[in-house]
Formats: structure tokens, sequence, C-alpha cells
């Protein structure tokens, strides 16, 4: 219960459907930018939601695993030239890593959560499915469970639209029905801002803009480690008016290689760390990979340390999560990996 | 029924300070500041209590400042004496964060503890001096129960920082020790109701005459002006009662309390792996527990971690705790243990039981058969 609306329902459908239902926030963050998901605030949101739906409510302080899984890889990751995605991080080694042993070890049957994706299937065979609600869709960011997870995972809003969501909270008379969904990454307060964020914990340092066709330097950037592969923001305009896009990063030369949009897409796609949902695919095996948090899966063929797309998609990040599907409009997730 | 072993945190009220609020609570009502008959009848109740919680704790009744908590007598007295004397502030390492967090909002430093979160007293020596202006020494320590050697803490102040005012918190010392008389040569003392069978929203600062407080807040002429703000008549009634109560019984309840949580503490240490704090262990296996107070158990659990300890215990009917909880309510790496030298990994297996006036044998029985149990299922 994080204290938004999603997992407020979630907790609330389990206990119609006569489950035994105990409620659970973590606390993951302590610092000061306590202001997305899982504040203090958001604390006594679950905790009343807890009380009016008349389950237990608690708080576990998570902060160290946190810290070590979620926040230092994601620092570290900025040095290497990465941009990693904490969210997915933290439902991989917190959400359904730490707290799902500790759901088992005190003797649960399972974990529910309010994520927007569903839990198909039966034992053995169990199957993650994208949401009802497809602009809601969160399947992607839990992409990384597999059968041993998936057994013990309860997703019930899955079913249900956004709306769907809302009415319900509302009509329950919940006092989080209208609350708005946190965006931010929950360590990362808008204030701040990850440049903010990082700039506390990392040395920046400006870096060259280079043109890839050209080779010529056209710019600088104040900080190397904060550009994205695929980004365009504050890169400038080539001679020839288009928009600039960083094709590659490079962190110890301190340079930012730039193209035009049509350079800033490929066909390959070199991933690391697969995981599936219900056994590995054979190399050569045809797949639909999605490689942002909504979009549609491009088909394409997994080759064991890359995916090559059968047309060249928009340039993916190291560090991002392509989730694989069972169709372009597959609503099955088959695993994932991460762009290396 | 819930077994309660959380006395520490806070004990239910005596019956005899819940019949003494009453009254004060319906038609004596009045404010002791104004000058009718309504407000002298207050007037009266609240002079009675002073007097009466003057000579339960050693001093005169215009020394007995009543507060709304015992972090409010600890921030009056920490940051009063400082605002009175200026000069630097020395507290140890494990005291309550009403008294370490009011330290070192004015800059002050602390003087580090040993593995039993004792005081060093060298270490103290060395870091008092003529610039030194407060020291606060915990008389107990609340999360390991701990006593401290606060005689010989005033002794090193008055040689060695002779113009520095000492106070001590000794909030979670009463009901256990004799505090009139431990605390006799310390210029300021705490202590709380809640934690004597009293009510909450009460607590007391004793100020020895000469000692001076600066404002912290502004306001009335209560208190002689070192608390202003009208008086919480009948929380002030029942924490008088409460303490004379605990005051006259302590020696018979101590005794009784001490027994029942040596057969507690005994009991768990039987199990492999479970450690109490703070408690050396002779050569023969012998437990000396002369060094805490009496109803304080706490131990390490190895390999166990606290919360999920807690919530099967607490599933079980048994309340217990772990040190102080965040604004979130979620438990945090408690700065006692980290003080007397765990790491963080040990003071995650810390659990506190604390025994008190409604504590049973059969609590103790159910106590160690739940908490095995908890011991054993979190270890497989």
């Amino acid at each position: 219960m994080s204290g938004g609306v999603d997992s407020s329902v979630a907790a609330s459908m389990m206990v119609d459907a006569g489950h035994q239902v105990v409620g659970a926030t973590l606390k993951l963050w302590g610092g000061v930018s306590d202001s997305g998901c899982c504040s203090v605030a958001d604390v006594d949101d679950a905790r009343r939601v807890a009380d009016q739906i008349g389950v237990a409510h608690h708080v576990f302080n998570f902060t160290d695993d946190f810290d070590a899984s979620v926040v230092a890889p994601y620092v570290e990751d900025h040095v290497a030239g990465r941009t990693p995605n904490p969210c997915i991080e933290c439902n991989r080694h917190i959400k359904f890593g730490t707290l799902l042993e500790r759901a088992r070890r005190l003797g649960f049957d399972a974990l529910a959560t309010g994520h927007h994706a569903r839990v198909d299937g039966g034992p053995g065979r169990w199957q993650l499915r994208r949401g009802a609600d497809r602009a809601k869709d969160q399947s992607y960011v839990l992409s990384m469970l597999g059968q041993s997870e998936l057994v013990d995972v309860v997703l019930p809003v899955g079913v249900l639209t956004k709306a769907d969501v809302r009415a319900y909270a509302a009509g329950k008379g919940l006092r989080t029905a209208g609350k708005a969904d946190s965006q931010d990454v929950c360590f990362i307060g808008s204030a701040v801002g990850r440049s903010g964020f990082l700039g506390e914990r990392l040395e920046l340092h400006a870096g060259e803009i280079v043109d890839a066709e050209s080779g010529d330097v056209v710019g600088v950037v104040p900080a190397v480690e904060l550009v994205t592969v695929g980004q365009r923001r504050g890169l400038g305009v080539a001679v020839d008016g288009r928009r600039l896009y960083a094709l590659d990063v490079d962190v110890g030369a301190r340079r930012v290689v730039v193209g035009r949009a049509d350079a800033a897409r490929t066909k390959t796609v070199a991933v690391s760390r697969p995981t599936w949902v219900d056994g590995p695919l054979a190399v050569g095996t045809p797949v639909y990979a999605q490689t942002s948090a909504h979009g549609r899966a491009a088909s394409g063929r997994w080759l064991g340390r890359s995916v090559v797309f059968d047309e060249a998609v928009a340039l993916v990040a190291p560090g991002q999560t392509v989730a694989f599907y069972d169709g372009d409009d597959g609503d099955c997730v088959v695993g994932s990996a991460v762009a290396a | 029924m819930a077994v309660y072993l959380d006395h520490a945190a806070t004990t239910p009220m005596r019956p005899e300070a819940v019949a003494a609020m009453l009254p004060f609570m319906t038609e004596r009502f009045g404010n002791p500041s104004g000058s009718h008959a309504v407000a002298r009848q207050a007037r009266r109740a609240l002079d009675d209590a002073r007097q009466s919680v003057a000579g339960d704790l050693g001093c005169e009744p215009d020394e007995v400042v009543f507060t709304g908590s015992g972090t409010e007598a600890d921030n009056l007295a920490v940051l009063g004496a400082h605002a009175a004397v200026g000069g630097d502030v020395l507290c140890s390492a494990v005291e309550h964060h009403g008294v370490l967090l009011a330290c070192r909002s004015v800059g002050g430093r602390t003087v580090p503890v040993d593995r039993a979160a004792v005081i060093d007293l060298e270490a103290l020596a060395e870091a008092l001096d003529d610039a030194v202006g407060v020291v606060s020494v915990m008389l107990a320590n609340n999360e390991v129960g701990s006593i401290q050697p606060l005689d010989e803490v005033v002794t090193l102040v008055r040689q060695r920082a002779p113009r520095a005012v000492v106070h001590t918190d000794a909030i979670a010392a009463l009901p256990w020790l004799d505090v009139a008389g431990a605390t006799r040569s310390a210029d300021l003392v705490s202590v709380s109701a809640h934690k004597f069978g009293g009510p909450k929203g009460v607590g007391v600062l004793v100020v020895r005459r000469g000692v001076g407080l600066g404002p912290v807040a502004y306001g009335g002429a209560q208190e002689h002006g070192r608390r202003p703000g009208t008086h919480d008549v009948a929380g002030i009634v029942g924490c008088a009662a409460a303490l004379a109560a605990a005051v006259s019984g302590r020696t018979t309840e101590v005794d009784r309390v001490r027994r029942l949580r040596d057969r507690l503490a005994d009991g768990l240490t039987g199990i492999d792996g479970v450690q109490e704090t703070a408690v050396p262990v002779a050569a023969d296996g012998q437990r000396d527990r002369r060094g805490k107070v009496a109803g304080s158990c706490h131990l390490l659990v190895h390999g166990v971690d606290q919360e999920e300890l807690l919530l099967l215990a607490d599933d079980a009917g048994i309340c217990a705790s772990a040190g102080a909880a965040c604004a979130s309510g979620a438990l945090e790496p408690s700065h006692v243990l980290l003080a007397l030298g765990l790491s963080p990994a040990e003071a995650r297996s810390a659990v506190r039981f604390s025994l008190g006036t409604t504590t049973t044998e059969a609590d103790v029985d159910t106590a160690l058969a739940v908490i095995a149990k908890v011991i054993e299922r979190l270890r497989r």
C-alpha cells in the first residue's frame, strides 16, 4: 500500500474477496526528497485506507536494502553512461524480492499490489499479462518476474480500467479515490531533480558534443553523465536546422556523439540479464519487444545477447529494459532483458 | 488478552491516578490562574499535587515545573540551561532524542559509552573544561536499561567544569530506582508521568533553586514563567497520585518485576543465538543484571529481523518493541545500539521486552512459549 489509489483499491478488493489481508507500506527512502511515492504523507493515507477497509497496517523499513539495490546502482550507472530505470530495479529487488521473501517468511500465501497488470494461468504455468487499461499498463515494469514470483503474486486491479479503479475507490469512500498518481522516482524530489540528486553524489563533468557525420565539435553539455542515448533536449540543432539526437554517450571521454533523427535508430539492441516468465527462448526465436514503458512491441528476433528488430527502432539507452511480449499487440509477457 | 511487554513505551494508568483525575475532568474544571472560587479550587489541587511531587522527587515545591511531557522537560532543561549559562553542551551518546537533538541544536557534542551503554567517564573527563555550560546524562537508558554513574558524572563536572549545569533525564529510571536519592546532586531532573502509571501529557522538570533557565516558550506566568500555558490540572493531579504510588511501592515492586524479568531473560537467552544486551556473563554463566533497571529485557536475536519478530509476536498477542519509530511509523536503527558498538545488521536483530506493574507470571510463561516458536519459525 503505497498510499496511492491503485494499491488502496487492490487491498480493498482482496478484502471483498474474503482474504485475510494485512497492508504494508515500505519505507524506502528517508532522505531530503521525501516527496514522491511512499513519503510520510503517503504512509498516513495508506494507514487510514487500511483503517477504512478494516485491515492491520505495518510500515517496513527497507531503506538499507533500497539504498544498496536501487539507489547506489542508479548513481553508479550514471558514471558508466547508463540510464537505469530505478523503479524496475525496485520491483526486481525490493517489492518482488525482499518484500515477497518477507511475506513468505511471515506465513502469508500471497503478495498483492496495485500494479496495472494481470496474473493468469495456473500452477507451473503462470502468465503475466498487460493490464486491461492499455494506457495504464504496467506489465513493462513487472516484466522481470518469473514462475517463482508469480506463483505468490496477485494483481487485482489489472482487470479494471483506471476509471473503474477510481470509481471503485469513490464507491467505498476511500480517501485516496481522487489522489493524483505519483509520477516521479520516489527518491528524487521535484525541487531537487535528477541533476540535483546526482550532482550531490557524483562529480559531473562537462562534455563536448560531436556531430557523427562531420566529426566536428558542435557544442558543449554541462554534465555528460546526465545525457541519455536517444535524448534530443539540450543538444542544440544542426547547421541545417534539424534537431540533434544523442547517438552515443562516452562518459570517460567526456563526449556525446549526436546525429539526426534518422541516425538515432537501430535494428540491433545488445542486451544482458535476460529473465523469462516461463522458460528461456531458444536463440533465433521471433519476439515482440517493447523498449519503453508505454509503446508498442515491435517484431524481431531473440539472439541470446541481442535483439534484432525487423524494422529499425529508436535507439535504446543502455540500462533501459526491453520487455518481450507474445505478439505486436500481444498481451502476455514472455520475458525481459536490459539494454547493454 | 494481549501480553503487554512494552512498559518502557508507556504504562497502564494506575486506578488511583484515574480516580484522582476524574473530578478535574468534570465538576472541578477551573483554571488555577484565576481568582474566583472555581479557580481557587483548581489552584488548591495544583498546589497539593506540586507539594506531593516535590516530596517524592526530593525537592522543594518551587523547584517543580510541570510540563506537557518528558520530552518537553528535556528540551526545557537543555535549551533553557544553555540560554541562561551559554557555553558548550555535552550529553552522552545514548540519550533519548529529547536530549540528544536538543543538544545538537545548540552545537552540543556527545560523549561515548562502553559496550554496556555506560558513559565513558574518562572520555567525559577529557571533554570537560571551563567552556562547558551544560552536561546532560540520563539516569537510566530507555532502550537497554543501563544505569549511568550519575554521582561520578556530577563529581567530574564540579571539578572540571565548575560553572556547568548538570541535567539528568530520569524518565526511564522511575519507577525502578530511588530517583530522589540518586539525583540529589543534579541541577535539573526530568520525569514523565505516563512511564509510572500516570497520564500521558504530563512531565516534570526539577529545577534546583539558583539554577537559571532562559525562556523556551512565551506566554503567561504559570510555573514562574518557565513553562507558560494553562495547567492540565487533571493530568497533574493524576501524575502526583501515580508518583506517590510508584514511590511508596517501589522496593517490593522492583523485586517482583526483577524476578519475572530474570525468568524471561534466562528463558529466552537459553535459545541458541539469543543474547542479552549490556549484561555481562561471568565464566560460570551467571548473568549480572545489576547494571540494568529491573523491568528491562533487551535481546539480540541472531539471524532474525526485528520487524518480522515483532509482527509475528503481535499476531500471537505479545506486545514488544525495538527502538524508536520515525514519522512514518517504520523502525529506525537505534542510535543507542550503534553507540555501544553494534553493527547496523546486529541492531536490526534487537528486541526490547519491558515489564511493569501489570506483568504476571502467566505473561512470562506465554511470552517464553510464543517467542521461542516465533524465532524458530523465522529461522527456518
